[in-house]
């Protein structure tokens, strides 16, 4: 009976070590193309022939990608700062105040996420060519400065606030702006983590938004300048380049993932069962 | 003035003074769901039922949304990509999460990988797997050919394109799928596996009577989720497809088209923007209905 099961387990890591090599095997195939020189795409070799940085080189030298690096992450920055302040801040409110329309205005909030975001480019374009805020990062950034989902998920966590605490803070004499700030916000540090996460992931990967509201290359995101630089060119796919610029993207990913991996994998789970 | 204040606060009872700190806590961000989100959903709507510079009433853009064929080969293939993505995806994180439960050794480890392809970017990675396709100098033909087995033109055959893009969507999903039901799994209490065991139901009955009944709102949330995420896919076929065939994405022959790519085609690159806006509203009525259909599969399940 005992060797038996040890069989089945073994059999399971076996499955599940040729499942690893199939989610895995693309990241390592971008790395070795990253180094390849362009005549090694042409006569196929499997491993690069000799390193060849050109495609790192001509990512640098000649196109716009550190810049796009640097939007990508202005944007996500802010984007995340704004909805760990607003969402919370919502969240708390609608959560532990008492007034008039208190459900309305959470209904409202809630019934956009019925909205699809494709629905509301073509007016948030047209708003922004009227505003003059096409191609600029407020353009980028505006729609998702305080998404539903982070005020949805912020409510349920804020209402586990002890509500003892808060009066606790209002007799010392406390302000509600700052109760909430220095009461209520380290009692759901692990909400406003997982909430940091999604957002900052979300919007280091946008790409619906950012393709349609940019349309000067400085002003391109990560994503957007990759996709436009591979799609746009006259005399083929520069296969090196494309792989340099996808590991320059992916590696920090995967290493900022790495570091913060118990976190990132709970806060995703938190916010799966949740929500 | 101190003094003035001091009266109007003794003035307010409590209850109303907070209530005023709510409303001015939530001021801003009413204004901005009304001007974000409200406002602009019902623009797109009249968008839809007006041509550029005219406020008078129209169908027109309904009507030659329901006579164009590439639109309704992109509702197609947008249906297609639901059915082959989501329960793929799902049988696939199902299957994963199952296997890594039942080993002792290197749980985490595995869990890392197989969720990596979730954590990194769409477009990056799209185009790692456009290089693996490509049908001339790309390493899935040249295995093939190595097999002696015969070469495909993956996303560049109308009969193979949408297949290809459905491989991508589901390689990056299925981690995602497994972390979450690796949550569900953890939450079945183990007395009723013991109990199962004790009553003498094999292994293949205990996932049939106890995991699979106590998975039930998990497989709900990730099919709701999968189905609306899929109704909008678009960055993977735009960055597999585009500027491969000149036109506009979702090429071969629309052979990859959904809804929200030929969205993008007749809005920006053609700038048919109040057309484009009557394919969104199509759109909508598609994720309302599942999200109707949630509502009510969701509280069958909590009545169970």
């Amino acid at each position: 009976m005992k060797e038996k099961y040890t069989i089945g387990k073994f059999i399971i890591h076996l499955i599940l070590i040729a499942g690893i090599v199939i989610v895995a095997f693309p990241f390592i195939w971008m790395i070795m193309s990253s180094l390849k020189s362009l005549t090694d795409f042409y006569d196929f070799s499997f491993l690069p022939k000799s390193i060849d940085l050109s495609g790192y080189i001509y990512t640098f030298e000649e196109t716009g990608f550190l810049r796009w690096y640097l939007n990508s992450f202005i944007v996500a920055v802010v984007v995340t700062v704004s909805n760990i302040i607003f969402c919370s801040l919502i969240g708390y409110t609608l959560a532990k105040f008492r007034f008039f329309g208190a459900r309305g205005i959470f209904i409202l909030i809630l019934s956009t996420m019925m909205i699809p975001t494709e629905m509301l480019v073509i007016p948030w374009y047209v708003l922004s060519s009227d505003m003059q805020w096409v191609d600029s990062y407020w353009g980028i950034m505006f729609p998702g400065m305080m998404e539903a989902f982070g005020i949805f998920l912020m409510r349920q966590f804020m209402g586990n606030v002890p509500d003892d605490i808060l009066d606790a803070a209002r007799i010392d004499g406390m302000g509600e702006f700052k109760i909430w700030w220095r009461v209520a916000m380290p009692q759901v540090k692990p909400a406003i983590s997982a909430l940091a996460i999604i957002t900052f992931l979300g919007n280091w990967n946008a790409y619906l938004w950012p393709v349609i509201v940019t349309s000067t290359a400085e002003m391109r995101t990560l994503p957007v300048g990759i996709s436009l630089y591979g799609t746009s060119d006259a005399g083929g796919i520069q296969w090196n380049t494309i792989m340099a610029m996808s590991t320059l993207t992916v590696i920090p990913m995967i290493i900022v993932f790495l570091i913060f991996q118990r976190q990132i994998v709970e806060g995703i789970a938190l916010t799966g069962t949740k929500g | 003035m101190n003094n003035n204040r001091k009266t109007l606060d003794q003035m307010m009872t409590l209850r109303t003074r907070r209530m005023l700190i709510a409303y001015a806590f939530l001021f801003i961000p009413v204004l901005f769901y009304l001007g974000v989100r409200i406002v602009p959903a019902i623009q797109a709507l009249s968008m839809s039922f007006t041509h550029e510079g005219s406020s008078v009433f129209t169908l027109d853009h309904y009507k030659m949304l329901l006579q164009d064929e590439v639109f309704w080969i992109s509702v197609k293939n947008t249906i297609l990509y639901v059915v082959i993505v989501v329960p793929l995806q799902m049988l696939l994180g199902l299957l994963i999460a199952l296997g890594i439960e039942r080993v002792n050794r290197f749980k985490w480890f595995y869990r890392i990988v197989f969720f990596l392809p979730y954590m990194t970017s769409i477009v990056a990675i799209s185009w790692v797997w456009r290089l693996i396709y490509e049908p001339n100098t790309g390493l899935l033909n040249k295995v093939l050919d190595w097999l002696n087995l015969p070469v495909q033109g993956w996303l560049t055959h109308p009969d193979t394109a949408l297949i290809s893009v459905s491989i991508v969507i589901i390689w990056q999903m299925m981690g995602f799928c497994m972390l979450i039901f690796t949550a569900g799994l953890q939450v079945i209490p183990r007395q009723l596996y013991e109990a199962a065991e004790i009553d003498g139901a094999g292994r293949w009955k205990r996932f049939w009577m106890v995991t699979f009944p106590l998975l039930n709102p998990t497989i709900v949330f990730l099919a709701i989720i999968g189905v609306i995420q899929t109704l909008q896919t678009f960055t993977q076929i735009a960055n597999l497809t585009g500027g491969a065939t000149g036109g506009g994405l979702g090429g071969p022959l629309h052979s990859t088209s959904s809804v929200v790519v030929y969205m993008y085609n007749q809005g920006f690159r053609d700038y048919n923007l109040h057309f484009a806006a009557a394919s969104t509203v199509f759109l909508f009525i598609l994720i309302l209905i599942v999200t109707l259909i949630q509502f009510r599969v969701l509280n069958k399940s909590y009545k169970l």
